[in-house]
């Protein structure tokens, strides 16, 4: 019954981690970039889910969706802004460039917020208690899990059948030929951001509703994971973004149940590393060598 | 050009200086080398010897994450200084607080910044590492060092200019220890404490020491970090599949309050057992009250105390700053108090210099006894300890009710 606990918060951390890291490997596997301020995207979602649950006092559903309506403005702005200038420069300058986005975010939300730590009432409280209460599920468990493969679905069907899919895909593959086929490379970017950012909306409510608490630099350390995640299920797969956050997330609650708490973050980067060295491109990476 | 440049500098620093000299001890008043030794009987404010204006500075985090001690602290502090000054016995005391932000190198930013404004009694810091890297300063330039609520042995340790008003961490464990074992036999304890923050590593260890010699059961012993702070679930199930029916939070309030979220969403209800960090655990922005029903924790001082010192003290802090004083806030009056009786019974004059003043008090601490609000009859070891007896309280509807 312990193992199944630990089971169950590996599996509804992961899922949080997965959604995460579904925003990353989409961006990665379009604009080739790694958007290090997709964690701090989530922290402000959680933010302004907040403050619409308690200052605004709408309910919980309209605060998930003006979340994501914010987030996902922020993302094309951001993306408009800062990334898109920078288009042809070295993917290095654009991943600085991230970072900086990544420290401005936090370092506003430390303005407009401000340092304390806010309680975060979950979107479903509650929990489903099985075995005479021997298991507790929380419900915010059970959404997070449904939500996760719901998106990872979606966003399959999404790329492989819509035009708007297929036109991400194709910039994937080869921008300049995509270019000349007559996809408008720039708005295909943009849409990425934003269904990223939106992503980045619903897993910030589910990770504050999971952690009851947030703060400026909340979505660092899983913003860090999920990235982790992405490159472990390999960097650019949907299914393996989906399943990289989950054994992330199973493998984070074990070592630290049964293992050592202190060590447990230490062990989940041990892990990553030796499946780099098995297998560079992540779980379900392919390997494309490098033209010279 | 460099070197014109520099001499105007050089010559701008000396004739700043200069200024400076001048503008010391110009409203002193004399010394009055013959005093008296002190009166046994310190305890009466009236009867005391001392004269003069002192400079008395705080320091303590008034914004970020610790701010609610900080400021809790610096605010009773200032209630103390102004009924002192009321009391026109011949001593004025003059109070600056500085922010440090819960930061060691702001800490001792902050001690300069009262250094250079002619501080000579320090009041702070509040809490744990800030006052371990100032002490270690003040230990230096001879500063004598009061502090509210910093509780490790740490700051205290080697320096012979540093006092506590607070018990300290070895205290708090051990009394949580006694009192669990004492209150509720057969309890099966879980602790949950913070292994990389020295406060809570210590109380800990001094729980588990005295638990082990009084026979408390400890079923399940689980930790986090500043990186794991948000995320309890698989503390919480260890603690509750090993039958633990109270557990116990050596820590501060911030992180408690999510482990009593968590544990709520996980439909777990053991008797939560807090020590003087779960103080401010009701005024936490967002946070679901009702959540800490029954909590119980250690404190020196509960607002709903009926003598009539505090009754006065939680009336005026309410008018002036609007919410009930915390543990903090007395702590804060308390050091000013102290540090008065002190001046008055080492007979200290406004005009002695920090160094002066400081080897004065540290001769008399050890003999004075004072009554604050959070203890009668607080006495200190030559160490720098205070002796008092911890009280825990119970949340009951929202305050501290004595169980």
């Amino acid at each position: 019954m312990e193992f199944l606990s630990y089971l169950i918060s590996g599996i509804s951390l992961g899922s949080i981690y997965a959604i995460i890291a579904l925003g990353y490997t989409m961006v990665y596997g379009i604009a080739k970039m790694l958007n290090f301020a997709h964690g701090d995207v989530i922290m402000v979602g959680g933010y302004v889910s907040l403050v619409a649950m308690t200052s605004l006092g709408v309910p919980s559903v309209a605060a998930i969706l003006l979340a994501m309506v914010v987030c996902t403005i922020l993302g094309v702005v951001i993306e408009r802004l800062a990334y898109k200038p920078l288009r042809d420069a070295p993917s290095l300058a654009v991943l600085i460039t991230a970072i900086g986005v990544s420290y401005f975010l936090q370092n506003a939300a430390l303005q407009v917020w401000g340092a304390n730590p806010r309680m975060y009432a979950s979107v479903a409280s509650g929990t489903l208690k099985l075995f005479d209460g021997q298991l507790t599920i929380p419900y915010v468990s059970l959404l997070t899990v449904a939500a996760c493969i719901v998106i990872m679905v979606g966003l399959t069907l999404f790329t492989s059948r819509t035009k708007m899919g297929k036109a991400m895909r194709a910039c994937s593959e080869d921008k300049g030929a995509a270019q000349l086929m007559g996809i408008d490379v720039n708005r295909t970017i943009s849409m990425t951001f934003a269904i990223g950012s939106a992503l980045a909306a619903i897993a910030g409510v589910l990770l504050c509703s999971y952690t009851t608490s947030l703060s400026p630099t909340t979505g660092s350390m899983p913003g860090i994971k999920a990235f982790t995640a992405a490159v472990f299920g390999g960097i650019g797969s949907i299914p393996g973004a989906f399943l990289g956050g989950l054994l992330l997330g199973i493998i984070e609650s074990m070592a630290k149940a049964y293992i050592s708490m202190q060590l447990a973050n230490s062990i989940v980067f041990a892990v990553l590393i030796v499946v780099l060295l098995v297998r560079p491109a992540g779980l379900l990476g392919k390997y494309v060598p490098e033209k010279v | 050009m460099m070197k014109k440049f520099f001499g105007i500098l050089l010559a701008l620093a000396m004739v700043l200086s200069l200024a400076a000299c001048g503008g010391n001890g110009g409203n002193d008043t004399p010394a009055t080398n013959d005093n008296p030794p002190a009166s046994a009987d310190a305890a009466q404010p009236s009867g005391g010897s001392a004269s003069g204006t002192f400079k008395i500075g705080g320091i303590g985090p008034l914004t970020g994450g610790a701010a609610i001690y900080g400021n809790a602290a610096m605010n009773g502090a200032k209630i103390a200084v102004d009924e002192i000054n009321a009391l026109n016995s011949g001593v004025t005391l003059e109070f600056q607080a500085e922010d440090d932000q819960h930061t060691p190198d702001i800490s001792v930013n902050a001690y300069n910044t009262l250094m250079d404004w002619g501080m000579q009694v320090l009041v702070g810091c509040v809490t744990t590492g800030p006052c371990i890297a100032v002490a270690a300063e003040t230990y230096n330039d001879r500063v004598f060092t009061l502090t509210p609520s910093a509780s490790s042995t740490d700051v205290i340790s080697g320096k012979d200019n540093t006092f506590q008003v607070c018990f300290t961490d070895p205290n708090q464990g051990t009394g949580s220890a006694d009192y669990i074992s004492e209150n509720m036999s057969g309890a099966k304890v879980a602790i949950i404490y913070k292994n990389d923050d020295a406060y809570s590593q210590g109380i800990r260890d001094t729980f588990v020491a005295e638990a082990a010699s009084k026979g408390l059961e400890i079923v399940s012993e689980t930790t986090f970090n500043e990186s794991t702070k948000t995320e309890f679930s698989v503390q919480l199930t260890a603690a509750k599949s090993a039958g633990a029916d109270l557990i116990f939070l050596p820590m501060y309030y911030e992180p408690a309050s999510v482990i009593l979220t968590q544990a709520d969403q996980m439909g777990y209800a053991p008797t939560f057992f807090g020590v003087d960090g779960m103080d401010g655990i009701l005024t936490q922005p967002g946070f679901n009250t009702q959540l800490a029903e029954g909590v119980m924790l250690l404190t020196p001082f509960s607002a709903d105390a009926t003598d009539e010192r505090t009754q006065s003290f939680v009336s005026k802090y309410n008018e002036l700053y609007g919410e009930t004083p915390n543990q903090f806030a007395a702590d804060g009056y308390d050091a000013v108090y102290i540090v008065y009786e002190a001046l008055q019974a080492a007979g200290c004059s406004g005009d002695m210099s920090a160094e002066e003043i400081c080897e004065a008090i540290i001769s008399v601490m050890p003999t004075i006894s004072v009554d604050g609000l959070t203890g009668q009859g607080m006495t200190w070891s030559s160490t720098g300890e205070v002796s008092k007896a911890p009280m825990a309280v119970v949340i009951k509807d929202g305050v501290y009710v004595t169980p």
